[in-house]
């Protein structure tokens, strides 16, 4: 496995007088599928937008391939090989399905015009948009939004994948298309933090679980002793 | 190539005007319009492309003006001159503007570029050398050789920025450049996820826009032969180019220019038909017809016609 991708090293944010991450802590192995579970509001977003910049975390670190990514800014991380896809789909909805994917192209892999297009083409392929790709994306249906999603972190060549409830408000064969594609980009060398509600597909997924609770990590293992743990089954269903 | 061939037939047409017999107010009324269609074209950097709302153009078009009046005063500054110092003050303001101001969102940062309008109206009221708050005469030099009035001279001069102003719209529009700023206005944290330096963006869109407004207002002095802060500072300038680029249509280089010579031309036909008052009130009662019934403008008028007639 080799060294970490990704230290997240007592990692703390505030809102206010509110604490949404306490002292967090994490490692991900290159290549690992990571499942990032707990009830709403534990934290997980927070977490998440912590990692790829969207926020600055008040205390703590944040290492990545070595290097402190604290105090940078979201497109600096992305360039270094942090992409993400969000919870509500926020597509370029005056672009078209390729355009939406030229933009990382072109603002992380550099490329001019032409190859841009061309390669977004491929990627939307890739992710089973191939007859979407003119279409504008303010006219995509969910499944094809969280395919977008997806494309256009995957179009930032990412090193690290942050699929964040990817799979929210799909239908069980749905589901069953972007576990394909998430398995299909591991495959590639990609390491993927999956947050996820359904948890099934968490379960399929994840190599390694983390639980979040009031901000804090309660506990940490395989799928299977995750489940089983009691202070998860107390987050989730308040035993 | 297409596009080229457009800029350079309305630039002779804009020539062979001006040397024709055609009547004087033909083109005092042209600056007019043409001024409206750079500031609308400015505006659409930022506000269209990018989506930040600036209500400062008055300020970056001010600063343009006095630029131009200041070192005619000075040092009797050829008007090219005037111009391209002009565009280096906005562009320069545009850079401070967009430090202070560029982190905020929304309404925050609309409210904070009227501020600015106030400041650099103020401190030209205070400033005794530019005329103060009685303003400054200012005696046009010479016409310059083939041109018959100094207007007509003019008048060319602004077609010329306009082509210019309307390229480098069009040049970034079709970009990588347009198409970050593109990907701000529909969701800022998604285009910095893609790798999109945001705040880099918008200052170069604020820089750019900025400058463009204010070599619009650099040759004001020349046309009007006088210059006082109160009506260079006018927020009327502001409503005309956010009006223009909202009738016209934000999306597309094209907009702007078709709605600052429809809004432009209307306000210059009721000026001269019903009173300069009534003007202001066509601007308002357009804009909340197109805001309510055509937010997407006459362009997003226009594209929805063919969609259906290709039904």
């Amino acid at each position: 496995m080799g060294e970490n991708v990704l230290e997240v090293k007592g990692l703390s944010k505030h809102f206010g007088g509110f604490t949404a991450l306490s002292e967090v802590s994490l490692a991900l192995a290159p290549g690992e599928r990571f499942g990032l579970i707990g009830p709403n509001g534990s934290g997980k977003t927070t977490l998440i937008n912590c990692i790829s910049g969207s926020l600055l975390n008040d205390a703590g670190s944040i290492v990545f391939k070595g290097e402190d990514i604290s105090r940078l800014p979201a497109y600096q991380r992305t360039r270094r090989g942090i992409a993400r896809s969000f919870q509500i789909p926020r597509p370029f909805k005056d672009m078209s399905v390729v355009e939406n994917l030229m933009v990382p192209l072109q603002y992380v892999g550099h490329l001019k015009e032409g190859e841009a297009r061309e390669q977004a083409r491929v990627i939307a392929a890739q992710m089973g948009l191939a007859d979407k790709a003119g279409v504008l994306s303010s006219r995509l249906s969910q499944v094809e939004l969280r395919k977008l999603e997806l494309a256009r972190a995957m179009a930032a060549r990412p090193k690290l994948l942050i699929s964040d409830e990817a799979m929210a408000g799909l239908s069980g064969s749905e589901v069953d298309e972007v576990l394909a594609i998430l398995f299909k980009l591991n495959e590639t060398g990609i390491t993927i933090i999956m947050i996820e509600h359904i948890m099934q597909a968490v379960m399929r997924f994840s190599q390694r679980v983390v639980c979040l609770d009031a901000g804090k990590i309660i506990c940490e293992g395989t799928p299977q002793s995750i489940v089983q743990h009691p202070e998860v089954q107390r987050a989730y269903l308040g035993a | 190539m297409k596009y080229w061939i457009g800029a350079a037939v309305v630039l002779i047409v804009a020539v062979g005007l001006a040397l024709a017999p055609v009547n004087e107010y033909f083109f005092f009324a042209g600056y007019v319009v043409l001024t409206a269609v750079v500031l609308a074209t400015a505006w659409n950097i930022l506000g269209g492309y990018a989506g930040y709302v600036n209500f400062g153009t008055p300020a970056f078009f001010g600063i343009g003006a006095y630029t131009g009046v200041l070192l005619f005063k000075w040092m009797a500054a050829p008007l090219a001159l005037q111009i391209a110092a002009g565009a280096f003050m906005g562009g320069l303001l545009g850079f401070g503007v967009g430090m202070l101001t560029l982190r905020l969102r929304g309404i925050f940062f609309a409210i904070a570029t009227v501020a600015v309008v106030f400041i650099m109206e103020t401190l030209m009221t205070n400033w005794r050398y530019v005329g103060g708050a009685t303003g400054l005469q200012v005696l046009r030099p010479p016409v310059m050789v083939p041109f018959e009035t100094y207007t007509r001279m003019l008048f060319v001069v602004m077609a010329i920025m306009a082509i210019a102003a309307v390229s480098l719209a069009r040049y970034i529009q079709v970009s990588w450049v347009g198409r970050g700023l593109r990907a701000i206005r529909d969701s800022e944290e998604a285009a910095e996820c893609s790798g999109v330096p945001t705040l880099k963006l918008k200052l170069f869109a604020c820089v750019l826009s900025g400058a463009l407004m204010a070599a619009a207002g650099a040759p004001m002095p020349m046309y009007l032969s006088f210059i006082e802060p109160a009506s260079t500072f006018n927020l009327s300038y502001t409503i005309s180019a956010l009006g223009s680029a909202i009738i016209g249509g934000m999306s597309h280089w094209i907009g702007p220019i078709v709605g600052a010579i429809l809004l432009g031309s209307l306000q210059q036909i009721v000026t001269v038909t019903i009173s300069g008052e009534v003007n202001v009130l066509v601007i308002g009662v357009l804009l909340v017809l197109f805001v309510v019934l055509a937010p997407e403008g006459i362009l997003g008028l226009f594209k929805r016609w063919a969609r259906t007639s290709s039904k």
